[in-house]
């Protein structure tokens, strides 16, 4: 696959995020002109300095006017896209590719989600369903994802309380990280048995396997590598940016057997190769994962490169991926505590980045190493369901030239 | 000369004890069971799943020319419900599918129709029985479904020939029900006890004499109808001390309205032998009468799933849950958005799917697709799909999930990955699940629901359930 990418081509030089939260006090708009204004300012710039805008959303507005009429821009270039739950991410990915090109100098990505307006505790309306003869059923997206841990303890033959151990682990790790975050929506670490015996929601998930419902808004300025010092001392430079949508082959396919999500292990390849990564568990300082649902951070570690597979599990438990472990994954919360609105999600996780890249994380937060120069970073998410979905991978650095 | 070719019933597996209205309501209610259609049925769906049994045993279903679909609780008005029928069960486009809606009366009139028809006519007969909490209508109805197969041995060996019909027609007032009303009324029982024995005993001689048999030499006889009483006056004069009288299961399943003398009919021929008489009596404005001579083929040809094994497979819900089901009793939704209905064109552009459930195998790469695209999910050729049924073939359960969350209009919904025997996933919803259920492995057939109602548009599709034990052939 031609897959070139842009490595070390385009910096980030400014970013933002809001706290997550159920913001009843504020709207999407409220929202969209908080992180725009800092994210420019982060890079010293005000909004008539950014050339054009890729504004990513998946259910909060259509078309750019939902960025340029709250920020009154002036008759600029403003894309509206939408990914799924790599919304986020994809607006990153087109901003950078546009600057890459040199149609724009800088640009900025944002994403936005206002969840909690509609009185269904954030859930989405079904709207048109993909199959509009409905003959194919809306599940909520803890059931999607359940059958990842049923799939992976089938495949490897771990037993149900190891798997259960595994999941409390990942919970308990999020909502740790989330308790050293200030914009995070859950700000308390929560107890092994709270997780534990929680109420069920879908399959063997409770309520503390799932993420936040949030509202939020997160955004970046991108520029090419060569203009990053006009902006900021600390740019941090894209390595590779992959996103796949998958043939949606997997609810078809009696030999899928829901241990791995395809889309991101070809996600991650193709991301390695742009990135030069060759050994993700080596190479990587910290990682910001799609930890939708627990048993999907558990099914990443194998198909991100991080553990053998049939091998993520005693990783888990073995503490690999915790704040102090060898490759902390979600060291702000992750969507678990962080919370999930659904268009700022990819960027959110890009601005913990910016942040450990840059050593400017809260220090009860700060992952040694990602602060060294040649540190890498990288942010994944997937939008879907497991058999049917679309993954991103993106791996950041804060210098340019090969991973150290 | 015509007679009857193949048959199938339908009871559905939930069962109302009548005591339970009575400690509810702390009135009425009386003893026994009822049969109650599960949330996601309706007098449609179960006139599929007793077509498709009828259909079972006929590899050929393009000999059906007509369709015929009876039931005093039409899942639809204006809109025919015998089309949905139609497309779930396969019938080819010529064959005409039309509704006789309304009375329970139209339930032996699609018989003695279909029994009269020059072309092969598939009589389907359903009901859903129900009445105001407390009302003898509630504790004394069922739902269940049958359906029949009428044509001329030419078609096919008959497994019994029709050897006499009659009928005696009157107007009168016995019971009724304005449309668009939810519960019937009645009058004095003791009005109509009257009328019906002396229209039972013209219809039923006129019936015998066109036979050529004498009462004595019936061996099997069926009276039914909606009004107890005059059912039970009807079996005394007839001569109660010279025949067998089949007495159905009203303790147990309840009086299935429309559907009641298919069903009765239908646990007749599974125990029926070769060569014997079956009057079947039905009182409904008027009598009707049918009487059939069983063939041999009979023996090797009779329904796979009888109705005795039907009334047998029971799973008790309380009162509550058979008023909340009937929409009687309404409660609160989950915090959601409903889902949107089902659209028309693309249910339309998708109905072999939809309602048929008929998927593809790759004409390349071999492999079988249920929700078959158009390009192959596999090898990615273009249009090489051919069609496939899979609503008869049975599938193993690979993956199950209860979702607490999901929109059901009585959760928790139930999600499963399915494995067809012989290949082909489907990602379904189960259904009539018993309490105790932990489905991966264990084996699921198809079944035909109405997933849910809105905006004034049932959208019907397949679901997968525990698989039924069938008849051996010949058995």
């Amino acid at each position: 696959m031609p897959s070139n990418g842009i490595c070390d081509r385009v910096a980030i030089v400014g970013m933002h995020c809001t706290a997550f939260a159920e913001h009843w006090d504020r709207s999407a708009d409220d929202l969209l002109i908080e992180v725009a204004d800092a994210a420019a300012s982060a890079a010293g710039l005000n909004l008539d300095a950014i050339d054009a805008f890729w504004l990513g959303t998946a259910q909060s507005g259509s078309s750019g006017l939902t960025l340029s009429r709250p920020l009154r821009l002036p008759y600029k270039p403003v894309t509206r896209l939408e990914n799924l739950c790599a919304t986020g991410s994809e607006a990153l990915r087109n901003a950078c590719y546009a600057v890459a090109s040199g149609a724009y100098d800088v640009a900025m990505a944002v994403g936005v989600e206002k969840l909690k307006d509609t009185g269904n505790a954030g859930l989405g309306g079904a709207g048109v369903p993909d199959a509009a003869d409905d003959s194919r059923w809306e599940t909520s997206a803890p059931a999607n994802f359940s059958v990842l841990a049923e799939g992976y303890a089938a495949r490897y033959d771990v037993s149900p309380e190891h798997v259960k151990d595994v999941l409390v682990h990942i919970a308990r790790k999020n909502h740790h990280n989330g308790a050293r975050n200030p914009l995070a929506q859950f700000r308390k670490e929560v107890s092994a048995e709270t997780i534990r015996n929680a109420a069920p929601i879908a399959g063997q998930l409770g309520v503390y396997d799932c993420s936040g419902v949030a509202d939020g808004a997160a955004a970046a300025i991108a520029v090419r590598s060569e203009d990053a010092a006009k902006y900021t001392d600390k740019p941090i430079f894209i390595k590779g940016l992959s996103l796949i949508a998958g043939p949606s082959a997997g609810f078809l396919d009696d030999q899928y057997d829901f241990s791995t999500v395809p889309e991101v292990v070809a996600a991650a390849t193709d991301c390695y190769r742009q990135a030069g990564v060759t050994d993700p568990r080596g190479q990587i300082a910290l990682a910001e994962v799609h930890d939708c649902f627990t048993p999907t951070e558990l099914v990443l570690m194998e198909d991100l490169g991080f553990s053998e597979r049939g091998a993520g599990w005693r990783d888990v438990l073995d503490g690999c991926f915790d704040l102090e472990g060898v490759l902390p994954v979600n060291p702000d919360g992750g969507l678990k505590a962080f919370g999930h609105p659904v268009g700022a999600s990819g960027l959110r996780m890009m601005y913990e980045c910016w942040l450990q890249l840059r050593g400017e994380a809260p220090p009860q937060r700060q992952v040694a190493r990602a602060a060294q120069p040649g540190a890498l970073a990288l942010t994944n998410n997937i939008g879907g369901a497991p058999g049917d979905c679309v993954a991103f991978v993106g791996v950041v650095g804060n210098e340019l030239g090969e991973a150290r | 000369m015509t007679g009857l070719l193949s048959y199938g019933a339908y009871i559905p597996s939930a069962r109302l004890a009548c005591a339970d209205i009575g400690k509810a309501l702390r009135t009425g209610g009386g003893t026994g069971h009822r049969a109650v259609a599960n949330f996601d049925e309706d007098t449609t769906s179960m006139g599929v799943a007793a077509a498709r049994d009828a259909l079972a045993d006929m590899r050929d279903r393009a000999i059906v020319r007509q369709l015929v679909f009876a039931t005093s609780a039409p899942a639809y008005a204006d809109k025919a419900n015998a089309t949905a029928i139609h497309a779930a069960t396969g019938l080819r486009s010529e064959a005409l599918a039309v509704d006789m809606v309304g009375s329970a009366r139209s339930g032996i009139g699609a018989l003695m129709l279909a029994a009269r028809a020059a072309e092969p006519t598939l009589a389907v007969l359903a009901d859903q029985r129900g009445g105001l909490p407390g009302s003898t209508a509630e504790s004394e109805g069922g739902d269940a479904a049958a359906a029949f197969v009428f044509g001329s041995s030419a078609d096919r060996l008959a497994i019994a020939e029709i050897i006499g019909e009659a009928s005696a027609t009157d107007e009168f007032l016995d019971r009724w029900r304005l449309p668009g009303d939810r519960s019937s009324r009645v009058w004095e029982e003791r009005f109509a006890a009257e009328i019906y024995p002396g229209l039972a005993e013209t219809a039923l001689s006129a019936a015998l004499e066109r036979a050529g048999l004498k009462i004595d030499k019936i061996d099997h006889l069926v009276v039914t109808g909606l009004h107890a009483r005059a059912v039970r006056r009807v079996i005394k004069r007839t001569g109660a001390n010279s025949v067998a009288i089949d007495q159905g299961y009203q303790g147990r399943i309840g009086n299935c309205g429309t559907a009641e003398a298919g069903v009765q009919l239908a646990d007749v021929l599974d125990r029926a032998g070769a060569g014997q008489t079956i009057a079947l009596v039905v009182l409904s404005d008027g009598v009707s009468v049918l009487i059939f001579r069983t063939t041999r083929t009979l023996e090797t040809h009779r329904a796979v799933h009888p109705v005795a094994a039907q009334v047998e497979d029971a799973r008790p819900i309380s009162y509550a849950t058979f008023l909340s089901w009937s929409g009687r009793l309404q409660r609160e939704p989950q915090r959601r958005p409903r889902p949107s209905p089902p659209y028309a064109p693309p249910a339309y552009r998708r109905r072999r799917w939809k309602f048929g459930l008929v998927g593809g195998r790759c004409s390349s790469c071999g492999r079988r697709q249920a929700n078959p695209g158009r390009v192959c999910a596999f090898c990615r050729s273009v249009d090489s799909m051919q069609p496939e049924a899979l609503a008869d073939i049975p599938a193993t359960i690979a993956f199950e999930t209860v979702d607490r969350l999901a929109f059901s209009p009585h959760p928790p919904l139930t999600i499963a990955l399915v494995d067809f025997e012989g290949g082909g996933r489907l990602r379904c919803q189960l259904t009539d699940l018993p309490e105790d259920w932990n489905g991966p492995g264990k084996r699921v057939e198809m079944t035909f629901r109405r997933m849910f109602t809105t905006d004034g548009i049932h959208n019907y599709f397949w679901k997968a359930r525990p698989l039924r034990p069938v008849r051996e052939r010949g058995a």
